[in-house]
């Protein structure tokens, strides 16, 4: 039971950093709160059910739609984002800004998908299940999870070993900094919402797989566990997300099972409101983002 | 405004300020008695800016005290110290710069009864020889000397016992280095003690009574401006150990 | 116009109601806090007056105070814990407030749950919801002459000079706060009077966003601001219902083209004028 509680822990809190991270590496790099990232979560889902609906392959689907949610980010950077940096807004504005553009990409998918539900083609999904011993995961789940650390260990690649990562890294710890030492700060900055917005892509896509569920008010249940996440691993630390989001799925699953599933999220949000109050940076220092 | 003989005296007892294991004060004791100018001086890092935090309340003494009169600060937090009468002004301005002039004065007054009438406010902006009057202006909008002087002249609203300068001539040119030179002695003559904080040696040399030096924490040297020009030891700290040595060779 | 008001009463009372929460932000961003816990104060206050009227048979009035008085203790007491914080930080705690306040109301027996509370009765009114904007308007203006309104916008420009001059930064964050939350609690309490029924969800961080977004556009600081913004937001979806589903992306647009192109909001587009 208990190992039972903890894969399903495990399946879950892989969702969780995919989009923590993104919601993180935005913080880490501008400082600013993104709360247009569930939006992309969502549209992203939506994008590739309806390709996956085309009779697009599952596989060349996902692809596409991190593609369309990447692309997404730097469109939001750009209008959303990009003109306050011109003008060191604060942090009050961009916020109200994402808000302003989750609101529209809430409308648009409004329009285009209309209100209901909606669920991948009946084919498109394996139900099969892998028993080992008494424990009981669907090859599904596997697949996601996969998937998640695949990704996972793409973005850890790229931050520590390439150029870009590098980059990203420079403009996060001290933008000015690394303006004079030649870093392009524009490019850095549309591409860490390119990868950011991905990731968050990702996460909607698996999500939507996993529950074999896609809706408008999906982004909403997932932005503010997300805001919990990262303030756990401590703001802008990728690292940090990623423990933090794996341990809010164990709590979440074994609060279900030991506790009470209606306080479930209450517990999560207590955490978090605790941890800013006693340990602003979170539980593993702060900057790891910086720091790697 | 503030009438002679009715100033409370600061007096800073065997201070010790510590950050982490770094002793950044080291029993430093001063007092600044109504109508004198105290100066300040020593080298980046001496402990100047620590000892200020220490009296305005930022920063908690590990031993010390420190008294305004009859009344203790040590154990009070800031807004209470500014209450007691200690105003200041500070190294890298901070007015309220969304504020208009006038209210960046009448806020300075705000630990007295009542509101600043704009004639009140207008009598300290002469007073702080700040020349734009136009009371409605952002104080953000202010040219640099102009928010310096204006800074002073929110502390003067607020009639204090002691006036803290924390390196007022920055940036000022010699023309307005020498006016501030004269306000600071027509504010010390009106009653109020001031302790400035200051690099430039001649304005320190024109306006105090007294000057202590600090240095890695500790007093190396007090006295008149001129006695503590000659003394070895600042010079030594102020022309660093090294420049000392290859002197002597 | 008679009819026009009988026809529109509704939308007139959302108005009136959602003016007093977007004052109610206005009060504590005035202070430069952060603090996004409007909702769930106004939740507090529809569930106290709500419960107090059907269980207990209070009347408006009694209701719309004692929910008010509430929500103000839990701001006092949430004030202590998030007093430190700022930015970015502090809305997020208070985003978590809040989301804990909505959870406890799901889970709550005496709150009926995440099916809501029926059976309040239906006796807030036009009057009534205006009557409570102007009187908190105008209790505004006045403390707007007071001394205490010009610490309030010092502690916003630098806490740090304005302890310097005497003001007790935490005591004015915690009463802007405090007032807010009265006004938010009023707010709450109407709502709660001029629908039958309240669920958890209807003072969740959707409304919180609402709120912020009213307040923004109207100008964060300028009470007139937050009233127009209040004015606007809650007529523009019904003036574009021709976009059916896509109406939602013109309430998106006005904000962003706001936030881009007159950073002071409605108020600041007034200014700008005269």
């Amino acid at each position: 039971m208990l190992v039972q509680q903890l894969a399903n822990g495990v399946f879950l809190g892989a969702v969780y950093a995919l989009f923590a991270i993104g919601y993180t590496l935005i913080f880490g790099v501008l400082d600013i709160l993104n709360l247009a990232h569930a939006a992309i979560f969502m549209l992203a889902a939506f994008v590739a059910l309806s390709l996956a609906g085309l009779g697009v392959p599952l596989v060349l689907a996902f692809a596409l739609a991190l593609v369309v949610a990447g692309l997404l980010g730097v469109l939001l950077d750009r209008v959303a984002f990009a003109p306050l940096r011109r003008r060191n807004a604060g942090t009050l504005v961009p916020l109200i800004s994402s808000i302003g553009a989750a609101i529209i990409m809430q409308g648009v998918a409004r329009g285009i998908w209309g209100p209901d539900e909606q669920r991948f083609p009946a084919n498109a999904l394996s139900t099969a299940e892998i028993h080992i011993g008494s424990l009981t995961v669907g090859a599904l789940d596997v697949v996601i999870l996969a998937i998640a650390l695949v990704l996972m260990g793409v973005l850890s690649y790229v931050l520590r070993s390439t150029a870009l990562g590098r980059s990203i890294r420079a403009v996060a710890a001290d933008r000015v900094a690394a303006a004079l030492l030649g870093v392009d700060i524009e490019r850095t900055i549309a591409l860490t919402f390119f990868i950011a917005s991905a990731l968050g892509g990702a996460a909607g896509i698996l999500i939507g797989l996993q529950y074999n569920s896609v809706s408008l008010d999906m982004g909403a249940r997932i932005e503010l566990k997300g805001l919990a996440i990262i303030i756990l691993g401590g703001m802008g630390s990728v690292t940090g997300a990623v423990i933090g989001a794996f341990l809010l799925g164990a709590v979440e699953t074994l609060s279900v099972a030991y506790i009470s599933s209606s306080y479930r999220d209450a517990i999560a949000f207590g955490v978090m409101f605790l941890i800013l109050v006693l340990r602003p940076t979170g539980l593993f220092g702060k900057r790891a983002l910086r720091a790697a | 405004m503030t009438s002679l003989g009715f100033a409370e005296q600061l007096v800073v007892d065997r201070v010790s300020v510590r950050y982490g294991g770094v002793l950044a004060l080291d029993a430093v004791s001063l007092e600044v008695p109504p109508a004198t100018v105290v100066g300040l001086i020593g080298p980046n890092g001496a402990g100047k800016t620590t000892l200020i935090n220490a009296v305005t309340g930022v920063v908690r003494p590990a031993s010390g005290t420190i008294a305004l009169g009859e009344a203790r600060l040590d154990r009070l937090s800031q807004h209470r110290v500014a209450r007691a009468g200690i105003a200041r002004t500070y190294q890298n301005i901070r007015l309220f710069g969304a504020l208009s002039v006038a209210d960046n004065v009448r806020a300075g007054a705000y630990r007295r009864r009542g509101t600043l009438s704009d004639d009140a406010v207008r009598e300290l902006l002469t007073r702080a020889m700040v020349r734009d009057h136009e009371l409605e202006r952002r104080a953000g909008t202010l040219p640099y000397g102009e928010q310096r002087r204006l800074e002073i002249a929110r502390a003067l609203a607020s009639e204090p016992h002691v006036l803290l300068l924390d390196e007022p001539a920055a940036g000022m040119n010699p023309r307005e280095s020498g006016e501030l030179r004269a306000l600071i002695r027509a504010v010390a003559r009106l009653g109020t003690g001031i302790l400035l904080v200051e690099h430039d040696m001649s304005l320190v040399t024109a306006v105090c009574d007294h000057v202590l030096v600090l240095n890695f924490g500790e007093t190396i040297a007090q006295g008149t401006p001129a006695q503590v020009a000659r003394d070895p030891a600042v010079i030594e700290a102020y022309l660093g150990t090294g420049a000392a040595d290859s002197e002597h060779r | 116009m008679f009819e026009f008001f009988a026809h529109h009463s509704k939308l007139i009372d959302q108005i009136g109601i959602n003016a007093l929460l977007a004052l109610s932000l206005s009060i504590s961003l005035r202070a430069g806090s952060l603090a996004l816990a409007q909702a769930a104060f106004m939740g507090i206050a529809a569930y106290v007056s709500s419960i107090g009227a059907v269980h207990l048979g209070w009347n408006l009035g009694g209701a719309a105070l004692a929910g008010a008085l509430a929500a103000a203790l839990v701001a006092a007491v949430l004030a202590l814990p998030i007093g430190r914080l700022r930015g970015v930080f502090l809305a997020i705690a208070t985003i978590g407030f809040g989301e804990i306040t909505r959870i406890i109301a799901i889970n709550w027996p005496i709150t009926g749950g995440a099916e809501g509370l029926s059976g309040i009765p239906n006796d807030a009114n036009t009057l009534s919801i205006y009557g409570t904007l102007a009187v908190v308007g105008f209790a505004i203006f006045l403390f707007g002459r007071t001394k205490l309104a010009l610490a309030v916008a010092a502690t916003r420009e630098d806490e740090s000079a304005a302890r310097g001059v005497g003001i007790d930064v935490a005591g004015v964050r915690m009463g802007t706060l405090v007032a807010g939350a009265i006004v938010a609690g009023l707010a709450g309490a109407l709502y709660a009077h001029s629908n039958f029924f309240i669920t958890p969800g209807d003072f969740g961080f959707g409304r919180m966003e609402q709120v912020l977004v009213m307040c923004v556009i109207g100008g964060v600081t300028s009470s007139l601001g937050a009233v127009l913004g209040a004015l606007l937001m809650t007529v523009l979806p019904e003036l574009v219902r021709f976009l059916h589903d896509y109406r939602e992306v013109s309430s998106g647009a006005i904000l962003l083209g706001i936030i881009l192109f007159s950073p002071a909001g409605i108020a600041g587009l007034w200014q700008r004028r005269t």
